[in-house]
């Protein structure tokens, strides 16, 4: 059994969702083999050797892939990936445009964001916002799957020596071009792998008011998330939303401050170690899911713990 | 331009759901059921195209059982011109869908074809990746803005760092995000003219596909419960306990 897991990365750095997947490869069990698909994108490469459990990396350089652009990628896993057992990816906005048209490719079904491994065939994930757990068998040549950071802790990033295999094959399907794209530039850890998360609601008013969390979040080293009501009115920007088709995040603390907690946005941090939530309405569902629950005005209550912490 | 907007009937997004005890499933017995919320986006995006007068015709699809009929007359109030319900009572994966839409494609020849991102009981965010793969066509994923023009369609997408835009040449596969647009509600004139627009229903044997599928559902359980845990009268005691108590600050 030998099993390919992509690698999550913008050509400069390897991102870290690519070390949880490898830990689901790694509870599969057999030889991983990871593909480098970019454009100049060697240093990512050589990261990738240098993950523990990794015994070959394959690199795919073309500026067909410099930007993930799934007509182009899709063809390349596709092609690779018919000597493999399993094709893993991380189930990240990236993993999630690519990995079905991969599947599709391969006239398979494909497995999403799986958050544990019972056997080489068996897989479990949350359906309905993670109401429910359903344990999928797959009987497929080539099971296709997208990963759930959150369900695996990360393997080492260093340990390994794999060798570094170059992949000639070029795909480029003229259907699809980048034309730009808007990140956010932020000094504060990324959501989805900050120990710490300080998410605000509806309850914070408006987008100024998120500075009161953004100082809180510098004092504790956090990331600083949103649920969607905070996004839809536009306080914040959509990177920052988390819940049930925002990013999932389950950090060592989470601070809710000003989330009602609706069943979409529980979805997104439920596994998180602590919760804490601030909110004024004692009614809210937020503190049925809480370890600790304040019920006070946030506007007051934020600045304090600022202070304090 | 023709465009096909693919709907699903699924539960309500309310709905908190429960596991049925043989663990076979959730129970859906007497639970409201609605049009995917990503879907209404989908359908509000075409209609949108419609009105700037884009999109020309706009065709509605789902895969489904025969009360699916409902989601596609919700959808014909709000500005399809007609449907088309691909009848099936069993639960299809993705791929299966997928392969009923391409079909569906091939009779009706749309230039664009919009669906929402994923369905909220299945979660799976697959169908319209899997679509584009079958149909060769390019695909913008997690929509929050569509401009067509000419042959080609702008795509600007959510991703996980902030917003990215791709040029796909059309024909063209789109899946919808939240903030692609706010969907409009059914006028009560539009809900009856929609009970006189045209609705196909086509089977999959008649269209030739075969929805056997590779994975099984070995069974469905309910999440390990979370239980509330305790108030705390300030934000001093708040602290206290997460330096001493929970040791994680």
């Amino acid at each position: 059994m030998t099993i390919l897991v992509i690698a999550e990365h913008d050509n400069k750095v390897l991102a870290p969702a690519t070390l949880n997947t490898v830990a689901a490869a790694v509870k599969i069990g057999g030889d991983i083999h990871l593909l480098v698909a970019g454009e100049g994108a060697g240093p990512v490469a050589e990261a990738a050797a240098k993950i523990a459990g990794v015994s070959k990396v394959l690199h795919a350089d073309n500026a067909a892939y410099a930007h993930q652009l799934p007509e182009n990628v899709a063809p390349l896993v596709a092609e690779l990936g018919k000597g493999y057992s399993h094709i893993l990816a991380a189930a990240t906005s990236n993993g999630k445009n690519i990995l079905p048209r991969v599947a599709a490719q391969l006239d398979v079904d494909q497995i999403s964001e799986i958050i544990s491994v019972e056997s080489a065939d068996t897989f479990k994930r949350p359906i309905y916002a993670g109401n429910a757990i359903a344990t999928v068998q797959s009987s497929a040549a080539i099971k296709v799957i997208t990963v759930r950071a959150t369900g695996f802790d990360p393997v080492a990033a260093e340990g390994g020596s794999a060798a570094v295999e170059a992949v000639s094959a070029a795909h480029n399907a003229g259907t699809s071009s980048f034309v730009g794209e808007e990140l956010a530039k932020s000094d504060r850890p990324e959501l989805t792998a900050a120990k710490i998360v300080v998410s605000g609601g509806r309850g914070m008013q408006n987008g100024d008011n998120f500075k009161h969390l953004y100082a809180l979040a510098d004092k504790l080293g956090a990331a600083v998330g949103a649920s969607r009501a905070a996004v839809d009115a536009g306080f914040v920007p959509n990177d920052m939303q988390v819940g049930q088709t925002g990013k999932i995040v389950a950090p060592q603390l989470y601070i809710a401050v000003g989330i009602s907690g609706a069943i979409q946005h529980l979805a997104g941090m439920k596994d998180s170690k602590v919760i804490v939530a601030i909110n004024k309405d004692e009614e809210a569902p937020i503190f049925q899911v809480a370890d600790y629950g304040l019920v006070a005005d946030l506007f007051e209550a934020v600045p304090e713990l600022e202070k304090l912490v | 331009m023709k465009v096909l907007v693919a709907v699903k009937r699924v539960v309500d997004y309310n709905v908190k759901v429960r596991v049925k005890a043989d663990n076979s499933g959730v129970d859906l017995a007497n639970v409201k059921m609605s049009m995917n919320p990503f879907c209404e986006i989908a359908v509000e995006e075409a209609v949108r195209l419609k009105e700037k007068g884009v999109a020309t015709e706009i065709v509605v699809v789902s895969i489904g059982p025969t009360t699916a009929q409902e989601q596609l007359r919700t959808a014909l109030a709000l500005g399809a011109d007609r449907a088309i319900l691909v009848e099936s009572a069993e639960d299809l994966t993705s791929l299966a869908v997928a392969k009923l839409l391409k079909a569906v494609v091939d009779k009706e020849q749309p230039q664009l074809v919009i669906l929402g991102k994923q369905a909220i009981d299945s979660d799976n965010n697959q169908t319209g990746q899997m679509l584009a793969a079958l149909t060769g066509y390019g695909q913008g994923t997690f929509a929050s803005k569509v401009e067509v023009s000419g042959d080609s369609v702008a795509v600007t997408r959510e991703i996980d760092g902030g917003a990215q835009t791709v040029s796909l040449k059309l024909p063209a596969i789109v899946t919808t995000d939240l903030r692609l647009n706010e969907p409009r509600y059914a006028s009560l004139p539009n809900i009856m003219k929609a009970k006189k627009k045209p609705l196909e229903s086509l089977t999959p044997q008649a269209l030739g596909v075969s929805t056997a599928s590779t994975n099984q559902t070995v069974k469905v359980e309910a999440p390990a419960a979370r239980s509330a845990g305790i108030k705390v009268k300030s934000v001093a005691e708040l602290v206290e306990k997460l330096k001493n108590e929970a040791k994680v600050i």
